[in-house]
């Protein structure tokens, strides 16, 4: 290589380097999955979806995947990383590779559309399942309800607020794989802060759901969910709350 | 494509703990067994006990009160984690006290035989 290409090169904020990106393709429901691999240009500031980008923009446009506001707070960008669950707009490259090389697929636990999307409506759905909407007992003429913000409440209800819905802890989660029935622990510790939160009257409600078949009592505390929540949030003391809070109720109905 | 990849440490605390359960579970029936031959056949389990002077029961031995060590300490990690509304500072406060305990425990143990 010239000196005037090397420069060139280091202008660009690019090395010679090319990376081994295997993708997980395949046309969705029932059929069946096949490794692709691209060779990749390595830059000096890559993501992973930079990558994923880059192989549907040069190589392949007719690669599937999903991504939106690629700052992590939509959520949408989720995939299996060399077999760890990610928010791969918030995932440098560099962090991840196995030498020169990194493997893509479709997130865990969810029926895949195509490619690396998956169908997020059995993630969502469950969300509702688990009651992890607003009860409201107030009307709009009712004046806004006080919240202490160090209260006790109110600070288990904060831990869980920065959650964006991105499937990651739900991908993780054992429990999920071998249970279908279970509501996965973004939608349990949305019932958890929904229960915590001052402004909502669904208490009752909310402990119905999470104490049913597919409620908080599933999870075996293994603890993936706290591990790779990329908002570094932890679910899993949170479904500790609703185990702690169900059995409460139980005993005090059995008096 | 590779599989899951699980090695955190509160999983490897999570499977530690559910193998020793089953390891301790196949091994109970054995042992219960073994106490019967009190009652049924004295001479047998006589026999059987000269066994246990054997090198490799010891270590079998050693291998059992670990599986019940860690099966213990594990379901007490578990009862901490889920019914004590703790912080995570308080879990690993509380955590290295027992472990200290637990070392001085065994140190004194050892000097003693």
């Amino acid at each position: 290589m010239t000196l005037i290409g090397q420069a060139l090169e280091y202008v660009a904020g690019m090395t010679s380097d090319i990376l081994k990106v295997t993708i997980a393709r395949g046309a969705g429901a029932g059929a069946a999955t096949t490794p692709e691999t691209f060779e990749v240009p390595a830059y000096e500031n890559q993501t992973v979806l930079d990558v994923v980008s880059w192989v549907q923009q040069n190589a392949d446009p007719t690669l599937s995947y999903r991504f939106a506001c690629r700052v992590g707070m939509c959520g949408s960008c989720a995939m299996m990383v060399n077999g760890v669950p990610r928010w791969t707009c918030r995932t440098h490259i560099s962090k991840v590779l196995d030498g020169s090389s990194v493997e893509i697929a479709p997130l865990r636990n969810l029926p895949v559309i195509k490619d690396l999307v998956v169908d997020m409506d059995p993630f969502f759905d469950k969300w509702v399942a688990a009651e992890g909407v607003h009860h409201s007992a107030l009307t709009r003429h009712d004046p806004i309800a006080p919240i202490d913000e160090d209260s006790a409440a109110r600070v288990e209800a904060n831990a869980g607020i920065e959650c964006i819905n991105c499937s990651v802890c739900y991908a993780a989660c054992d429990t999920v794989a071998g249970n279908a029935d279970y509501l996965g622990p973004a939608a349990l510790q949305r019932a958890w802060t929904l229960l915590n939160d001052a402004k909502d009257e669904g208490r009752a409600a909310i402990l119905e759901a999470v104490s049913d078949k597919g409620g908080c009592h599933n999870c075996h505390s293994i603890g993936s969910c706290t591990a790779y929540c990329p908002n570094e949030l932890d679910p899993m003391s949170a479904i500790a709350g609703l185990k702690r809070e169900t059995a409460k109720s139980f005993f005090r109905k059995a008096r | 494509m590779r599989p899951v990849a699980r090695a955190h440490p509160l999983w490897v605390a999570y499977i530690v703990h559910r193998l020793s359960g089953v390891a301790l579970a196949l091994f109970l029936p054995l042992h219960f067994w073994v106490l019967a031959m009190a009652v049924s056949a004295p001479q047998k389990l006589d026999g059987f006990l000269q066994l246990t002077e054997a090198g490799i029961v010891k270590l079998a031995e050693f291998g059992l009160v670990f599986l019940l060590a860690v099966h213990m300490f594990g379901g007490l990690r578990l009862m901490a984690m889920e019914w004590l509304p703790w912080t995570p500072g308080q879990k690993t406060l509380a955590a290295s006290a027992a472990a200290v305990s637990f070392l001085i425990a065994c140190l004194f143990f050892i000097r003693a035989i």
